[in-house]
């Protein structure tokens, strides 16, 4: 066995040229090929890569997707977020167990199946969801898990499941992402531009960063470009983590022509040669059409050397897999993922535009941001510039999933209400809209006339709809324990944080809270937004702080206390363990 | 106007620094004491704690990894962030497991020493009671991971004082931990008592056999004058 594993790591890494650089496509090989990384492999690759085992584990052990235990044949990953909980993932979870005879966080004893949960995979428009063995399974209900199991058990390959189906739900198209493409014309009208017209043209546009932060295009590509560096780097940023996102899965299946087109115009304008798509590892079964849309690319001479005839133009593209970890949509620790480090995010200065892949000059852009560059290229900065509002040029695509009648996903111009789009979706009797994903806003009625824009509620892509009946603290309760898991644990306000801040909230839940743990769970709320370190910990506590005044009398319902008593303490369960310990109870020694 | 010199203010203060300096640096070098954890004058800052954070212009910035400039306001002491530092140390009393009065490193301790100077009294925040491993296989040294903090400062110095690489870290968020260059413990690295890294832990978490409670209480380093001060007596000198 040794010997076998032996052999194939040096493979494998050996196909990498034994760079470090590639430690997570090596990392994705080995467990491809054994099904996980044991410390024994952990110590045997560093050998063959020259590194300390230390290193390489502190790498593995960071992803999700690096098991170090043997799992199941077929490895079961339910989705467990919010949405996925409100369309009835946790009976889908139940029958899961009943059918397997084991619990979450199991194997079976046959190895056949192991059984995990996983945050938001980019489905919340089809839920429940899962993925079995990287393949997605949409839709699913209680009855159908036994039929799934046992056609598995039966050696059936996963994709011929009739569940392993991803509907596009595409409900609106625009006139920006969703208008046909004649590849090549964009990136032949930017050719024909020296680079600082192409930025130029952006900066027409007014074209704002799509994946969250909203920082003007044309201005960090400007940044980049003027960086004294002959090596600069494209990035692509298709991590799309934030729970209740699956736009760019959209993108990615029905446009990729579009995001390749931008990522080479964007390498132009900026001077880069080398082009990465860092795609997370949960649209791992979007990866080969990726790969043949960018054949069909280089054979069109529209992505290689001397593109589209041009002697002086070289740019190519490579994809890199992530591994489940919402982090490394912070382009920081992109950078260092894609590096093959763990995704701890880096402080700031120097930004990636100064120091980003490799240590140098490196743009960082969304898939949707890069998709609105080529069409302006396509169609000039000045009509872009006209869609939307003054602040907020151009569509926004949103993915909208929970309490309507049709999720999916919606190309609409910016500057559209909460109202509006509730009703385009057919959401009635609205309790409560979470913009922006678990990171975002939780916007209250009284505010359904604001807008969804940067100036007013910014989002990149998330919309969910909470209705009447459901228990909104307990939504954002889920979305905390998002980020205690998503957590990268490099600094102390996020790390502990997080987990405190989890702690206080479900202590109140239960109605163990005094108007005291309200003031405590403020406390720990406000420590983690200011102090932490990155976009992750400083937006995690917004589940709390977006609902703590809007929705304050469902906070006000779940304290328990009168004349500073807690009514929901029980003095003599709180004792049980002294009390049978000493022997004595009420009525005296036993 | 010279361009080797960068004027600012912290806390009104006039400062004068060198350009390539962070924040921290300035200050310290000025006399003025920012509170820290993680950072330690002669490694690369890991911006693990924050609790070095200072507000520059009114935001709130890592003043040991965030870089002078002409004619920003710093502010450093005052309540607002003084509370949330407090904030900081609390999360690790009740993150990891500490028993100060019994602890060999107690009354040296950087923890300690900042919560009693921050005036942290006892942690409200609940307790998380983790289960943490303990590796004692060195013959010198032993790794106590209740009392670490996971200010990464042994994981630098073995890598740039040491030129080892005997510490790094492993897993990620509430279970992140301090893991050693072996699958079978410290016996297995080369990590010596002499080590650069044996000298740089905050806590009780990182420390060389057989020297404990060695100087009585009343005489350990934060006995007589709280932790900073060393810093701060610069200022009183110039
Ligand atoms: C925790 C966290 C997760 C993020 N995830 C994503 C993501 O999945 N996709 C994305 O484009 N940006 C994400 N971002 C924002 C990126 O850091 C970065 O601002 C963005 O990719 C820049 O591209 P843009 O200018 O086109 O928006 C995330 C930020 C944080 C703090
Ligand atoms: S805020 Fe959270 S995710 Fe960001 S660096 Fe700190 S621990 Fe990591
Ligand atoms: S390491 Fe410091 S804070 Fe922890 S128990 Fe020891 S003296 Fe107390
Ligand atoms: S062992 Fe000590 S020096 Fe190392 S991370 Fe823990 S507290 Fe810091
Ligand atoms: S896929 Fe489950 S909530 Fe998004
Ligand atoms: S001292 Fe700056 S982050 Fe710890």
């Amino acid at each position: 066995m040794t010997h076998h594993y032996r052999e194939q790591i040096k493979n494998i890494a050996s196909k990498y040229g034994n760079d470090r650089g590639y430690l997570m496509n090596i990392a994705h090989d080995i467990v491809n090929e054994f099904g996980y990384i044991s410390d024994e492999m952990v110590s045997n690759l560093a050998d063959v890569l020259n590194l300390p085992v230390v290193q390489v584990r502190d790498m593995i052990s960071f992803y999700a997707f690096f098991p170090r235990k043997p799992l199941g044949k077929n490895v079961i990953r339910l989705c467990n977020a919010v949405i996925e909980r409100m369309k009835g993932a946790d009976e889908v979870g139940k029958a899961f167990e009943k059918a397997l005879g084991i619990s979450f966080g199991e194997t079976t004893k046959d190895n056949l199946f192991t059984l995990l949960h996983t945050p938001c995979i980019g489905l919340s428009d089809q839920a429940p969801s899962a993925l079995i063995n990287k393949i997605p399974l949409t839709n699913l209900k209680p009855a159908d898990v036994p039929q799934i199991i046992s056609e598995l058990k039966a050696g059936k390959d996963v994709s011929d499941l009739p569940q392993a189906r991803v509907q596009l739900n595409l409900k609106k198209e625009g006139e920006v992402i969703c208008a046909p493409l004649d590849s090549g014309t964009a990136l032949r009208n930017a050719l024909n531009m020296k680079p600082e017209e192409v930025i130029g043209e952006i900066n027409k546009s007014r074209l704002r960063g799509r994946g969250g932060a909203g920082f003007p295009t044309a201005m960090k590509w400007d940044f980049c470009r003027k960086q004294k560096s002959p090596i600069r780097y494209l990035i692509c940023n298709a991590d799309e983590g934030e729970p209740g996102t699956f736009k760019d899965r959209v993108i990615l299946t029905e446009y990729p022509d579009l995001v390749f087109e931008g990522m080479t115009i964007a390498g132009y304008a900026i001077g880069a040669k080398e082009g990465i798509m860092y795609l997370r590892g949960e649209y791992a079964y979007l990866l080969e059409n990726l790969e043949k849309v960018l054949a069909k690319r280089r054979h069109l001479g529209l992505l290689g050397e001397h593109i589209c005839g041009r002697e002086d133009f070289n740019f190519d593209i490579r994809i890199q897999l992530g591994a489940g970890a919402y982090v490394c949509g912070e382009e920081s620790a992109l950078i260092e993922s894609a590096e093959g480090k763990r995704g701890a995010p880096r402080d700031r200065p120097p930004f990636p535009v100064q120091k980003g892949y490799k240590g140098e000059p490196t743009s960082v852009n969304n898939v949707e941001t890069l998709c609105c560059a080529a069409r302006i290229l396509e169609k000039g900065g000045e009509w872009f510039s006209k869609i939307g509002t003054k602040d907020s040029t151009g569509t926004k695509m949103l993915s909208v999933s929970g309490d309507c009648e049709h999720p999916g996903v919606y190309e609409v111009e910016y500057g559209i209400t909460i109202e509006n789009l509730l009703e385009l979706v057919g959401a009635k009797d609205t309790q409560a809209v979470q913009v922006g994903g678990a990171s975002g806003k939780c916007v209250a009625p009284k505010d359904f006339g604001r807008r969804i824009s940067f100036e007013d509620l910014p989002t990149g892509g998330s919309i969910m709809i909470f209705g009447k009946n459901r228990d909104l603290l307990e939504c954002m309760y889920q979305f905390v324990e998002f980020f205690v898991e998503e957590s990268c644990g490099w600094c102390v306000p996020c790390r502990a944080g997080t987990t405190l801040l989890e702690k206080k909230f479900r202590q109140i839940l239960d109605g163990k809270g005094t108007a005291q743990s309200l003031a405590e769970l403020r406390r720990i709320a406000q420590t983690v937004k200011s102090m932490s370190r990155c976009g992750l910990g400083q937006t995690s506590a917004n589940p709390v702080l977006t609902t703590i005044y809007d929705f304050a009398d469902l906070y006000a319902e779940k304290i328990k206390e009168e004349n500073g008593k807690l009514l929901t303490f029980d003095l003599q369960k709180a004792m049980k363990v002294g009390i049978e310990a000493s022997g004595r109870t009420k009525e005296g020694v036993k | 106007m010279s361009t080797n010199v960068v004027t600012f203010t912290i806390d009104g203060v006039e400062i004068k620094s060198a350009p390539d300096k962070t924040i921290i640096q300035a200050a310290d070098d000025a006399g003025i004491y920012i509170p820290r954890l993680c950072y330690l004058k002669d490694l690369p800052p890991g911006g693990h704690c924050r609790v070095c954070t200072v507000k520059v212009n009114g935001r709130p910035v890592n003043s040991c990894t965030y870089p002078v400039a002409e004619g920003i306001v710093v502010e450093n002491d005052i309540e607002e962030l003084n509370s949330f530092r407090r904030n900081i140390i609390e999360m690790l009393f009740v993150e990891g497991n500490h028993f100060c009065p019994s602890c060999e490193v107690a009354g040296k301790c950087e923890l300690q020493a900042l919560a009693y100077r921050l005036g942290l009294l006892t942690p409200q925040m609940p307790y998380l009671y983790a289960q943490k491993e303990l590796d004692a296989t060195h013959p010198d040294v032993y790794l106590d991971r209740n009392r670490c903090v996971l200010c990464g400062r042994c994981v630098r110095a073995s890598i740039h004082l040491d030129k080892k690489n005997v510490f790094g870290f492993e897993n990620r968020g509430i279970n992140m931990k301090i893991s050693v260059n072996s699958n079978d413990g410290l016996q297995d690295t080369n990590l010596s008592k002499e080590d650069k890294a044996m000298s740089v832990c905050p806590t009780g978490c990182l420390v060389v056999k057989r020297q404990g409670y060695l100087t009585p209480v009343g005489k350990r380093l934060y006995d007589k004058k709280p932790i900073g001060s060393e810093i701060e007596t610069k200022k009183v000198k110039s």
